[in-house]
């Protein structure tokens, strides 16, 4: 279709545009497991301007429209199931506003984790955000738009709580602003005490508009952080040590580790427990705390703290944390993917245990990484497996691994986090029907045309 | 290593930790800073060549382009995560190299005539002058001496970089150091043509090179460019080389410390660029430093991305000549010079003749002639000698 | 299996009971000290087993070269007594599990043991090591054990030490120099205690660095400094090898300065009474550091030499947070060479 090919390039500029078989190959996939599906165009807008008239030529000639930051959610969020227009945003990647003593800041829709950490480290060394693990070309947006987990999510909650504005580009086309943007200056609330309408673009997978501005809150950052690691063989005790950790109200993050490999690790369930503090004393008196809450467990011998030594400790401090990704590659096969399902701590034992089972049946790498989010109030659970992207079969067996995984997870009360297209079928399926209306309806009056991710959480 | 990167190179997670600097600050691939299409980044190419490997894409002259505006300046290889993270720039070059083989005829047409002229006339530039003409009044190498100075085809044709082989060359006669150039009798040394892909022609040239120093009984070699120098001093030695290699910048700094080349006031302010073959390649970063420092009155100020971080001027494999990435306010070259103009910067010093020509130019499309001049050390040390 | 030997009958005609009496974490008179010693030797249940923090100290204290800490080991082992959390110590034991993944380099009469501590290999460099450095081999298969006294897990080292004689013995050396005071002692006390042969020469690298020094005395800078030495518990099974940090030192125009816990009055690094025990073990090692640094400040030096990599990373950060630099003993000879120092973990250069 040479007219869209040229009505894009006249948006966007030349060089921006592409319906080459290189970039259609690449944007078709992401480093996960899921089905490749080509776009017809790649796009590289450089504002919410250029963004706007991309949205209005895709309704104009009914083509799916897919917003895609980082690409890095593993599960095919931004692969284009219905081809179209693949809008890749990281051109849009300026640091518009920090506010300081607000504490929060503004960014375009496709600024990266990455420039965000340095820019704060560099200009505003007494704020920080919540950095998840993704590797920093992960967008901040593409965190709020699958409801992402960063560092401070044990005490402020999922990246979308802490946004505090958005500038969305509609599916119509409309350039619209949520939250106190809207009306103010400042970008301070993303709805209160208005009606709150981010909900309908936070964790919508792109579904219902294009995001080029986020504000966001950011907290402050203490001069000191470090990491004590509890470790028990007994993964039953852990829901009641997660409800004392959290009782303190004292740690920064809380990560639970669990793999068989290297062998040091076998048999263990390893608890990173981030603590900060501005002094020596501050730090002091919160290591104290969180060991005189465990006491009783290193007593009966249950659970000890383990010695991180200098040369491994650089590791567990890191943000993002690299030795997540390194897993793709433990087995030289470059790849990993997990199924992270949103679930209550006290379902960790069964988890824990599913996993194993699963890495045993499969015959597959395997590693359990579980973030706390809130006070306890409920944990990313991810059921992690490496494959060889050389080996189709082992390939195969991961996908039925993380199905079972995913299964037995809502079968126990959680919720499929970035779920799969085939996981957001089976969620719709165990939807309040009214619930499900109600997304229908909100669905349908968002785009009509159904342009946005056409493919991702369609209500038939 | 070419039969070796099919059994690797699936290994790549596309996770993108090698676009950046080791801050995250900026995007620090240069030819996805150019075109941002996450194809011309380094994971872009890697999944492309496994994708043409395994017959899921074509060869044709786009994925020509995508995989020849790599630079090889290695910031890929110091940033990524994985264990294999050396030999990624190895990979690239290591497909360049199959597919000049499997696809014959098909690399882009600018590639191609490169290759092409060193193959005829033993420079890419399309020089057709003599290679010696730049050296008049240059002492030619004569047995005994003790040091052979490469200029390299650069040095030997550039108008920018023949100035700076002149200098160096002026400075190294000043200090009573014993040398001389090979001026007509010098050939290319093949660096730039095995990142190209040309395996075959880069070790004809290396072992005429080789062959014509031992016959001339040269011990030490002094090179003008990065490239050459990593070449000489790295890959030479598995053809049977056996000299010395020095980067000019090293014997500079020795001579300055030894008091044979001395300096008077000079005040400026200065940012110096790592050039990659220098810096990544071969982890030198202090001493060329440690010469302008010397200079008294010269103040160095960094510029962001420094060092290991140094953002590439676009020039490497070639594209000095080639300028594949050109054409735009995010070629590499522009996006450097206003990096070293907005970090105070009244001149940019370098160490390297591509980077000299590709920074050079860049000065003039940014608009900067007047507030920033691009000068290699050589230049600077010379302006500032107390003679 | 292998068993210890130790002789009861130098305990019957021992009359100071210097083992248990000189121990600082029991504070026994002579007659409880014997009382209880006879129990251990009977194997039933004494109070000394639960109160020992496995300092090793005991093993120096016993004029007879008898091994009552190795012995106190074996009993708390009989006992199925646990000092570390069950998941700490299955952490040390697997760790160390030989899966054959070590490194072997040119081998030559002479060779380097590097343990299993990849830290080292960053040490051993320059002119110092320049003849054996080739001629190294690390790995779980080389490692000493002697680390599970901390974890009253004699039987681990009864059932891998011999095997790891036997490693070493295969790859054709004649002579090994250590360069950890726990291998050291392994071979030189521990096999010999348990009755493992040991087919090659062991020479502490205190031992080889003092040689090597000397030949290299014309290159040597002397560094006039002041320094603390922090001696290791490993140190304890080998207390002949004490003087060479002496000898050293003198060779390099270095004062170990004279202070409360230095020599056999030494303060453990507390790094394993921190992971063993509950929070008052933390407090205890948190303790035992704060006065030892305030020891090594009191006595005005510079720089706090480490022999043991375990103390140096246990302690490192904290001195040097007092403002006296952390340097390990290899480190602090290349110093007075003029040599760079290494960047890694145990190197100088991170606190240059
Ligand atoms: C090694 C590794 C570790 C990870 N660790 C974490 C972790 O700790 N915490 C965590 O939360 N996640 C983690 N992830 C998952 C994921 O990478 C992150 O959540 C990441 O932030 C997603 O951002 P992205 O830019 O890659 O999004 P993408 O994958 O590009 O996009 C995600 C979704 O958002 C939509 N989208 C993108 N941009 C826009 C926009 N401008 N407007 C509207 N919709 C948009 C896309 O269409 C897609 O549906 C990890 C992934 C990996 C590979
Ligand atoms: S080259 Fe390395 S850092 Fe870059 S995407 Fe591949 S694995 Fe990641
Ligand atoms: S070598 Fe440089 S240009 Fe080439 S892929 Fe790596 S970072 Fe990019
Ligand atoms: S072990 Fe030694 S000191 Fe202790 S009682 Fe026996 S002989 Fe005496
Ligand atoms: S090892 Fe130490 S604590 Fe234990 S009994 Fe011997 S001296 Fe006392």
């Amino acid at each position: 279709m040479a007219d869209i090919s040229s009505a894009l390039t006249e948006i966007v500029g030349k060089g921006y545009v592409s319906q080459q078989a290189q970039e259609r190959y690449f944007y078709s996939q992401d480093p996960g497991l899921m089905q490749p599906h080509e776009p017809d165009y790649v796009v590289l807008p450089a504002s919410a301007d250029e963004v706007q008239r991309v949205v209005k030529l895709a309704n104009e000639q009914k083509i799916p429209v897919v917003p895609r930051g980082g690409g890095l959610s593993l599960t095919g969020l931004a692969i284009p199931q219905r081809g179209g227009i693949l809008v890749d945003m990281r051109r849009m990647d300026r640091i518009l506003e920090v506010n300081e003593r607000a504490r929060y800041a503004v960014v375009e829709g496709g600024t990266s984790e990455g420039r965000i950490i340095a820019y704060l480290e560099r200009h505003h060394p007494t704020l920080r955000h919540s950095i998840p693990d993704a590797p920093p070309q992960a967008t901040l947006v593409g965190n709020a738009a699958i409801h992402g987990q960063g560092r401070l999510a044990q005490q402020y909650g999922f990246t979308s709580d802490m946004v505090t504005g958005l500038e969305v580009v509609l599916p119509t086309g409309e350039l619209c602003k949520i939250g106190s943007c809207s009306m103010s200056p400042y970008w301070f609330s993303k709805g209160p005490p208005l009606p709150d309408m981010s909900g309908l673009f936070l964790g919508w997978i792109g579904t219902s508009g294009i995001i080029t501005k986020i504000g966001f809150k950011l907290y402050p950052r203490k001069k000191l952080r470090d990491v004590e690691t509890f470790v028990t063989d007994l993964p039953d005790l852990i829901p009641d040590i997660v409800f004392k950790l959290t009782h303190l109200e004292m740690v920064e993050d809380i990560n639970i580790w669990f793999q068989p490999l290297p062998l040091m690790f076998k048999g263990n369930h390893h608890m990173d427990i981030y603590l900060t503090g501005d002094t020596d004393e501050e730090l002091e008196f919160k290591r104290r705390m969180v060991w005189n809450a465990l006491s009783e467990y290193i007593e009966a011998k249950d659970g000890g703290f383990m010695w991180l030594m200098p040369d491994v400790k650089p590791t567990f401090m890191e943000m993002p944390q690299k030795s997540i990704a390194r897993f793709a590659d433990v087995r030289k096969g470059g790849g990993f993917q997990y199924a992270g399902p949103i679930i209550l701590v006290e379902k960790y034992p069964d988890c824990a245990r599913k996993t194993e089972e699963l890495g045993s049946k499969y015959k597959l790498g395997y590693s359990v990484m579980a973030r706390m989010i809130g006070r306890g109030h409920c944990m990313m659970f991810g059921f992690a497996f490496t494959f060889n992207r050389a080996n189709s079969d082992e390939m195969d067996r991961v996908r039925k691994a993380l199905d079972e995984a995913i299964e037995f997870s809502l079968e126990h009360g959680g919720l499929p986090w970035k779920p799969t297209v085939d996981e957001q079928r089976a969620a719709m399926d165990m939807m309040d029907p009214n619930t499900l209306k109600l997304f229908g309806k909100l669905r349908k009056a968002l785009d009509p045309n159904g342009i946005m991710n056409p493919g991702n959480w369609e209500v038939s | 290593m070419a039969e070796d990167y099919t059994k690797q190179i699936h290994r790549c997670f596309n996770c993108g930790y090698c676009k950046f600097d080791s801050t995250y600050s900026e995007f620090n691939c240069p030819s996805y800073v150019r075109f941002r299409f996450d194809t011309y980044s380094t994971s872009g190419r890697l999944w492309l060549i496994n994708a043409w490997l395994r017959g899921e894409v074509q060869w044709d002259e786009h994925l020509g382009e995508i995989l020849y505006t790599c630079v090889t300046c290695r910031n890929c290889a110091e940033q990524c995560i994985m264990r294999f993270s050396n030999d990624l720039v190895d990979w690239i070059i290591a497909a360049r190299r199959d597919m000049m083989e499997k696809e014959q005829g098909k690399i882009p047409q600018r590639v191609g005539s490169f290759l092409e002229e060193i193959y005829r006339i033993g420079n890419p530039l399309k020089a057709r002058m003599p290679r010696g003409e730049w050296a008049d009044g240059v002492p030619g190498y004569s047995k005994g001496a003790e040091y052979l100075l490469y200029v390299g085809c650069l040095g030997s044709f550039d108008g920018k970089a023949r100035e700076m082989a002149k200098s160096i060359a002026t400075l190294l006669g000043l200090a009573g150091v014993s040398f001389g150039v090979l001026g007509d009798d010098e050939g290319c040394c093949g660096n730039e043509v095995r990142t190209l892909g040309e395996q075959t022609l880069f070790e004809l040239l290396a072992n005429n090179n080789i062959q014509q120093f031992r016959e001339l009984g040269v011990r030490k070699v002094i090179a003008i460019s990065p490239h050459s120098y990593h070449a000489m001093k790295n890959l030479y030695p598995a053809l049977g080389a056996d000299f010395e290699v020095l980067h000019y910048t090293q014997l500079l700094e020795q001579l300055v410390r030894d008091g044979q080349l001395k300096t008077r006031d000079t005040q400026a302010k200065v940012a110096y660029h790592d050039p990659c073959y220098l810096g990544r390649y071969n982890g030198i970063y202090d001493t060329p430093r440690q010469v302008l420092r010397g200079v008294p009155g010269l103040e160095l100020v960094e510029m962001p991305r420094e060092r290991q971080d140094a953002f590439c001027c676009g020039g490497g494999s070639g594209n000095f000549a080639m300028d594949l990435l050109e054409g735009s306010r995010d070629s590499p070259n522009r996006v450097r010079v206003r990096e070293a103009y907005e970090s105070g910067a009244a001149v940019l010093a370098v160490a390297c003749p591509s980077c000299l020509t590709m920074l050079t130019s860049a000065v003039e499309s940014e608009g900067l002639d007047d507030k920033l001049v691009v000068s290699d050390i050589g230049q600077i040390l010379k302006q500032a000698l107390v003679t | 299996m292998v068993e210890l030997r130790f002789d009861e009958a130098k305990c019957e005609q021992c009359e100071g009971v210097n083992c248990l009496v000189r121990c600082k974490h029991l504070n026994l008179d002579v007659d409880t000290a014997r009382e209880e010693m006879r129990k251990i030797i009977n194997g039933q249940h004494s109070f000394v087993l639960d109160r020992c923090v496995t300092c090793y100290a005991c093993e120096e204290y016993c004029p007879f070269g008898n091994h009552p800490f190795y012995l106190i080991v074996e009993r708390q082992e009989q006992e199925g007594m646990l000092l570390a959390p069950r998941a700490i110590t299955n952490q040390w034991i697997n760790l160390c599990e030989p899966v054959g993944r070590y490194s072997v380099g040119k081998i030559q009469e002479r060779a380097l043991s590097l343990c299993y501590i990849p830290a080292f290999t960053d040490l051993v460099g320059g002119k110092l090591f320049e003849d054996v450095a080739a001629s190294f081999f690390i790995g779980p298969e080389f490692f000493c054990n002697v680390v599970y006294l901390h974890f009253a897990r004699a039987s681990v080292i009864r059932e891998r030490l011999p095997k790891v004689v036997e490693n070493i013995a295969a790859l054709g050396m004649k002579e090994v120099i250590f360069l950890h005071d726990e291998c050291y002692g392994s071979f030189k006390s521990l096999a010999p205690a348990y009755g493992i042969p040991v087919p090659f020469k062991v020479t502490h690298y205190f031992e080889y660095l003092y040689d090597r020094l000397k030949q290299l005395s014309g290159q040597l800078k002397p560094l006039n400094m002041k320094v603390a030495y922090q001696r290791p518990c490993s140190s304890r099974l080998i207390p002949e090898t004490d003087h060479y940090v002496d000898d050293i030192f003198s060779l390099l125009g270095v004062e170990r300065v004279n202070r409360t816990y230095d020599r056999q009055n030494a303060l453990c690094c507390s790094a394993i009474v921190r992971l063993n025990m509950g929070p008052e073990g933390r407090d205890m090692a948190n303790d035992n550091q704060s006065k030892n640094i305030e020891d090594m400040l009191q006595a005005g030096v510079e720089h706090c030499v480490f022999n043991c990599p375990y103390c140096y990373m246990a302690l490192s950060e904290k001195v040097a947070a007092k403002g006296v630099k952390p340097i390990h003993m290899i480190e602090l000879c290349r110093l007075a060479l003029g040599e760079e120092p290494a960047k890694g973990v145990m190197g100088y250069g991170r606190y240059q």
